[in-house]
């Protein structure tokens, strides 16, 4: 069971249904990635998780009882479009959100030093929001998801608009809560990105759900592996071996997909045949396995 | 390094939560703080305070220089001489009508050859001399007023602008929730702390900031009335500026919640606009209402009792003497419940109102969308 469960919530706006029976869980400790085109409801599912939203139908539970305000107080929310206040400065605002989450002052001003360190932000706690660039805003905006060691995290579109140095700052960050125990939702719709940093992977398209499941489910689920054989001659007799479907050959590369144990085959009869080169299964990548699943 | 407590996050108790009050303190908190750090904030505060004394103590700078007056002949200094003159004597009739010529004096007081004095000026007749050298009847006045009627002018417009500029001061919280719309900050604090402390420490912290202009107001206002003299003007003043103060303080916290209102309807400054024509009526009208009546007691006792322009009108009553103490109370009391009762009403349609973004939000809407 998940920490945070989301039962078959729905929501339209007007006559538009944008959420369709959704369900899934967060599970503590575990960075779960949620993944969606653009309007395919990733954003109305959190601010509903939020109650920034009503749903329409379904219910949103924490550790099987429905939520009350009091604990949606404690979570931390990353908003889609980043907001914070233009002219306080970052450390003062940072501090500030930390108190109205409940922190006593020296706290709340022990806990911003930290972050800003965390994401090397330190030197710009003084300065005004608004005269930080936006990958730093964004930082800042992290900063403000996490002051209060919130019991979960809600991030829509942590990592969009971040340059590779960041993303890799603001991951530290929240693996490090991850690993505390603190369920870790983030939306994103760049699937490349995802890949490397989320444990379980939920996946959205049009309002429903497509799927859901641990990264390894989902590539043994979606995925049928394929394999790549680099040889010294040509690979063409790849394609006459039994139980193997041939992807694609290329000189000395062929990839294909086996039936069971069908990779052994061919691999013997590679080695019979001379130097094996390479011979490497190929794992899906999510975006084939989003492509599949939607 | 990892910060949480494990505990903590699997306690699926309520855990610490902010109070309501809490909650408003920190919003009004922060309002203070970064109001305190704008400049226009003590840009206005000073203009208020510099002109309060100018308006006071300019008056006797300029005009307080006593009437120079030539004189020819011991008759006619004799004449003078208990009146505040600054006399100076000179030889002959000639010589007399050269200064009043030249407007180094503004009379020349002549013997005239049927055995009288003649009083010589350039243009208009001087009125206080003609009054010096003349006897006249003594006067008797039942109700004597201590002011003038240019000082009561004076004392009334100064009360209107500085309700004028109180109200419109409430524009900063409209302002201020539409920044936090448009920044989408919005959504952190709405999950943060329930909707209705944001609106109450909002007011709260607008209203702190007002008062502290109108106690400065209302110690500087007496300080410079002594500096220029005005111990008469003073003390017909000082009791009206008591009642001014609560009267005004609540008039601003009636604004207040319409003025948050206007601010949640929109999503953006430029709309802004739109929602704030209403709030302005309500505090143009009153003002503008008090100076034209204020000669007309009946109108001016009916504005004292209507909530919006009790604020100006009732403390302006008090000063003129035409109220008495009960109906100050009466309207005060009023004035308060109309608050109250308007911040209630405020604070559903500012719950309603504060998500929906982009274009302008019905009342209506906002009415029904909150809880």
């Amino acid at each position: 069971m998940g920490m945070l469960t989301v039962s078959n919530l729905s929501r339209s706006f007007g006559d538009h249904r944008v959420l369709d029976d959704v369900s899934f869980d967060v599970r503590p400790g575990r960075m779960t990635g949620f993944l969606g085109a653009n309007g395919s409801g990733k954003t109305t599912t959190m601010r509903i998780i939020l109650g920034v939203l009503a749903a329409h139908g379904g219910t949103v539970a924490w550790h099987g009882r429905a939520m009350t305000p009091a604990q949606r107080r404690r979570f931390g929310y990353m908003p889609e479009e980043r907001g914070l206040y233009p002219k306080m400065k970052v450390g003062e605002q940072i501090a500030w959100l930390g108190r109205l989450h409940g922190l006593s002052d020296t706290d709340a001003r022990a806990r911003t030093t930290r972050l800003l360190e965390q994401l090397e932000l330190d030197n710009r706690a003084d300065d005004r929001l608004e005269e930080l660039s936006l990958g730093n805003q964004q930082r800042a905006q992290v900063a403000a998801a996490l002051v209060h060691d919130p019991m979960m995290l809600i991030l829509d579109e942590p990592f969009s608009g971040l340059d590779p140095l960041a993303v890799d700052i603001v991951l530290a960050v929240l693996r490090d809560r991850a690993a505390g125990g603190v369920p870790v939702l983030f939306s994103s719709h760049q699937l490349s990105l995802v890949e490397q940093l989320c444990d379980d992977v939920v996946i959205i398209s049009g309002g429903s759900i497509a799927a859901s499941g641990t990264r390894e489910e989902l590539h043994d689920r979606y995925g049928t592996t394929r394999f790549e054989l680099v040889v010294d001659g040509d690979a063409g007799w790849v394609r006459d071996q039994p139980g193997v479907r041939v992807v694609s050959v290329d000189g000395p590369r062929a990839l294909f997909e086996p039936d069971a144990g069908g990779e052994r085959r061919v691999l013997e009869a590679a080695l019979r045949r001379g130097e094996v080169r390479s011979f490497v299964p190929v794992v899906p990548s999510l975006e084939e396995i989003f492509k599949e699943a939607v | 390094m990892t910060t949480t407590t494990p505990s903590r996050v699997d306690a699926p108790a309520d855990g610490e939560d902010v109070s309501f009050w809490s909650a408003t303190r920190l919003v009004a908190e922060r309002e203070v703080r970064m109001f305190l750090r704008t400049k226009g904030f003590w840009i206005g505060l000073a203009v208020i305070v510099v002109g309060l004394f100018a308006a006071a103590v300019l008056p006797s700078l300029f005009g307080g220089g006593s009437t120079s007056v030539a004189t020819v002949g011991p008759e006619a200094a004799r004449a003078v001489a208990a009146a505040d003159f600054d006399v100076r004597a000179v030889a002959d009739a000639d010589a007399a009508r050269d200064l009043v010529r030249s407007d180094e004096v503004e009379a020349a007081v002549l013997p005239d050859p049927a055995g009288t004095l003649r009083v010589v000026a350039l243009s208009e007749a001087p009125t206080e001399v003609v009054s010096a050298l003349s006897a006249s009847p003594p006067v008797h006045l039942l109700e004597p007023g201590e002011v003038s009627p240019a000082q009561r002018q004076l004392v009334i417009l100064v009360f209107a602008l500085v309700f004028l500029m109180v109200a419109m001061g409430g524009v900063a919280i409209a302002q201020g929730t539409v920044t936090e719309k448009q920044t989408r900050i919005v959504e952190i604090l709405v999950v943060t702390v329930p909707v209705r402390a944001l609106l109450a420490g909002k007011v709260l912290g607008h209203t702190l900031l007002t008062l502290g202009q109108v106690v400065v107001i209302a110690i500087a206002a007496p300080l410079a009335l002594s500096m220029g003299g005005q111990s008469a003007l003073l003390g017909v003043v000082a009791p009206a500026l008591g009642w001014f103060v609560p009267f005004v303080m609540a008039g601003f916290v009636l604004l207040s919640g319409m003025w948050a209102v206007a601010g949640s309807l929109v999503s953006r400054q430029e709309d802004l606009g739109s929602t704030m024509g209403l709030v302005m009526m309500l505090v143009m009208g009153p003002y503008f209402l008090v100076m034209f009546l204020s000669d007309n007691a009946t109108a001016l006792a009916v504005l004292s009792f209507v909530p919006f322009s009790a604020a100006v009108a009732m403390p302006v009553r008090m000063f003129v003497g035409q109220a008495e103490t009960w109906e100050a109370l009466m309207s005060l009391g009023l004035l308060a419940v109309t608050a109250a009762l308007i911040i209630v009403l405020a604070g559903r349609i500012f719950s309603g109102a504060l998500l929906q973004t982009g274009s302008r939000v019905a009342l209506a809407r906002a009415w029904r969308s909150s809880e």
